[in-house]
């Protein structure tokens, strides 16, 4: 059997992905350049019996999906700027009540309104303290349109897993790219579903972990458990409770059961590495550029390196050191004014130089700027 | 004292008791929907109780049924996800007056324009109760709140006017005093198909009483039964005797396409199931 080749869009891939993951349910509101998600998915969804709503907006949109995920249905949710600000309490629900659902940021530049229309990855830190509260979030971000594909898939797969919001970090670079896509056969990706409670059994303590599971079963809505779901702190019986001591317990399980799987969460590319003497450290759209400079600067004789985070939360903290341990530089390259640098920089202490290049201004980073900063390094100008 | 019938079939009474004050009507509009339920018969484990954020929106975590307690205003967005993803359960949504009108509102008018079958029954005590008294969009003109301390000069929204103004299907008031009529409105609310909603004027004695010299939870409930009257009285009154007095019943009542069987027939269309 041959697969299907196909030239795709990014933001296309990710609605094919998600459809490959098994997801019925899209609520979200227009915005550039996430638009095509929702257009997308309300072409497509009705076909295999999901449903998409256009909502009042991006919080209804947020609040909606979390409601059809708790109801048993694989949601998403997409947007970009504005609207990824407006998401941001039910974010902080769907992590405390463990909800999966997968939401997708098309990034473009801000603040505020912006740049609509130009790329950044400028809300990388919004990803992961966007809400209020102490919470884990997972955002894995896409070079590639195939990969927006894959993430996709992986998103919901971890979401499932881990029940547990999880993000696709992507920008209007990628969203709006077309390349050829090998689609993948139904089976060639693993599919992860939700662990569920038995049915018609009420369920006195839904929230207590049974051996071997790495999160408590879900109930779904008309299986005869009836459980509650709540944003505030609660025990395992699912029903508010005001201790700290429980509280303390819940926080630890929320934040441990993405931290204790860290091995699992986190993804990375390692380009060029083996020998290298100064490495980029990369997400996203940027990455690609970063290649094309590490390309031209080995053809040059010189040792550059990249190390890629496919998964940005949580961050890749042993490779990072493990690479400050490696190389005497490290530039951190992003489309912004320097955010995932303060990552970097908190994880390798001191082991390396740091130095962030980038800029918040829609103007991307060319590969002939990377090359000239290395040289100017390698000079000690820089 | 053994607990009621009704408390134990559909109350989680591990949870009791309540987190209400004394003399809180909450309580007694949240019994008004058991009852219904019970009357309608209604299969328990295909009901599903949404709320927001506020005292009301606490009674769902009372409730044995599928229940999800949400963010401040959301909870209408919240069921309608639930009821999209899932047609066949009953969906009911209990939220404050604050909840469903100020924060919420926009939910609030989107879910009735949509028609989507739902039936949301408010709270309406006229007070932000759980933050301790200030001023909601339903808290009458010249009333006090702590953060009206020289009295409001907001004019109140007619929840159940907005709401079918923006394409509600189902409207009536019922009043915490008033309970039978309550009962009714609400069971005909459940089994309309269509967005519902029920404005149940409920009374936060600690808040709102206190600031507003209102006296006791009782007094309060004695205010209601002298003040309100049945709209079909209502409307046979001499206009002098209409003065001050507010209105409970059933108000509007419609037949229009469902959103939720809407979509099915879409979906229908494409799969060629037509
Ligand atoms: C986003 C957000 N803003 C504000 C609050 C604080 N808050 C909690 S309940 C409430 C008002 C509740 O009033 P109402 O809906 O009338 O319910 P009641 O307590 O009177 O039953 C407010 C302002 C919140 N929880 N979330
Ligand atoms: S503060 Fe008011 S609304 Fe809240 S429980 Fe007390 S009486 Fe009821
Ligand atoms: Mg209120």
């Amino acid at each position: 059997m041959s697969n299907k080749i196909t030239l795709m869009q990014g933001n296309e891939a990710c609605v094919q992905g998600a459809l490959y993951a098994g997801y019925r349910f899209y609520a979200g509101y227009p915005i550039t350049p996430s638009t095509e998600i929702a257009e997308l998915s309300a072409t497509e969804l009705p076909k295999v019996g999901g449903k998409f709503i256009q909502m009042e907006d991006e919080i209804g949109g947020i609040a909606a999906a979390i409601g059809a995920s708790i109801a048993g249905t694989k949601s998403m949710t997409a947007t970009s700027g504005p609207g990824f600000s407006l998401k941001q309490e039910n974010i902080g629900y769907a992590a405390m009540a463990q909800i999966p659902l997968v939401i997708v940021n098309v990034m473009r530049g801000g603040p505020s309104t912006g740049l609509p229309t130009q790329s950044a990855q400028a809300d990388i830190m919004q990803a992961k303290y966007g809400s209020h509260g102490d919470y884990p979030m997972i955002a894995l971000s896409p070079m590639s349109v195939r990969e927006t594909f894959d993430l996709t898939v992986r998103c919901f797969n971890l979401a499932e897993k881990y029940r547990t919001p999880v993000m696709l970090m992507t920008d209007e670079v990628i969203g709006h790219l077309r390349e050829r896509v090998v689609v993948p056969e139904p089976g060639e990706l693993e599919i992860i579903n939700r662990t569920t409670s038995e049915a018609g059994v009420l369920r006195p303590r839904p929230y207590e972990k049974q051996p071997g599971e790495i999160v408590p079963a879900m109930s779904v809505f008309g299986d005869g458990n009836r459980a509650h779901t709540t944003g505030l702190f609660y025990n395992e019986t699912g029903f508010p409770s005001n201790s700290t001591d429980n509280a303390k317990i819940m926080l630890e399980r929320i934040f441990n059961k993405v931290y204790d799987n860290v091995d699992d969460i986190v993804q990375v590319e390692e380009f060029e590495l083996d020998d290298a003497e100064i490495a980029f450290v990369t997400f996203g759209s940027t990455s690609r550029v970063v290649k094309a400079a590490v390309k031209a600067l080995r053809a040059e004789g010189i040792k550059a390196g990249m190390l890629r985070a496919i998964t940005i939360w949580p961050s890749p903290e042993k490779q990072i050191r493990e690479l400050a341990q490696k190389v005497d530089h490290i530039i951190v390259a992003e489309q912004n004014m320097g955010q995932y640098v303060r990552e970097v920089q908190r994880i390798v202490e001191g082991q390396a130089r740091v130095q962030h290049y980038g800029r918040g201004n829609g103007d991307l980073i060319k590969p002939q700027e990377l090359v000239a900063l290395v040289k100017e390094v390698e000079h000690g100008t820089k | 004292m053994e607990p009621s019938k009704l408390i134990q079939e559909y109350f989680r009474d591990a949870n009791l008791p309540h987190i209400w004050c004394p003399g809180c009507s909450h309580g007694i509009v949240t019994r008004a929907i058991t009852k219904a339920i019970d009357e309608l018969g209604m299969d328990k484990d295909n009901t599903v109780i949404v709320s927001g954020i506020g005292c009301s929106s606490r009674a769902p975590g009372y409730m044995a049924f599928n229940t999800v307690h949400t963010t401040h205003g959301r909870a209408i967005a919240f069921a309608t996800g639930i009821k999209m993803s899932k047609p066949e359960l009953d969906v009911i949504v209990i939220t404050g007056d604050g909840d469903a009108s100020a924060i919420g509102g926009n939910h609030l008018i989107h879910a009735a324009r949509r028609n989507i079958d739902l039936t949301v029954i408010v709270f309406n005590n006229n007070i932000y109760g759980m933050t301790g008294g200030q001023y909601s969009p339903t808290t009458p003109t010249d009333a006090f709140g702590t953060t009206a301390p020289y009295g409001n000069i907001d004019q109140p929204f007619d929840i159940l006017k907005l709401a079918e103004g923006a394409g509600a299907t189902y409207t009536a008031r019922g009043t915490a005093y008033h309970t039978k009529q309550l009962i009714s409105y609400i069971s005909k609310a459940i089994k309309h198909k269509g967005f519902s909603i029920v404005d149940a004027i409920s009374v936060c004695p600690t808040y709102y009483g206190r600031r507003n010299k209102s006296g006791s939870g009782v007094q309060m409930m004695v205010w209601l039964k002298d003040n309100y009257v049945d709209v079909k009285v209502y409307d046979k009154l001499p206009e002098e005797k209409r003065a001050g007095k507010f209105v409970y019943g059933e108000f509007y009542e419609q037949e229009r396409p469902e959103y939720t069987a809407e979509y099915q027939k879409i979906i229908d269309r494409l799969r060629g199931e037509v």
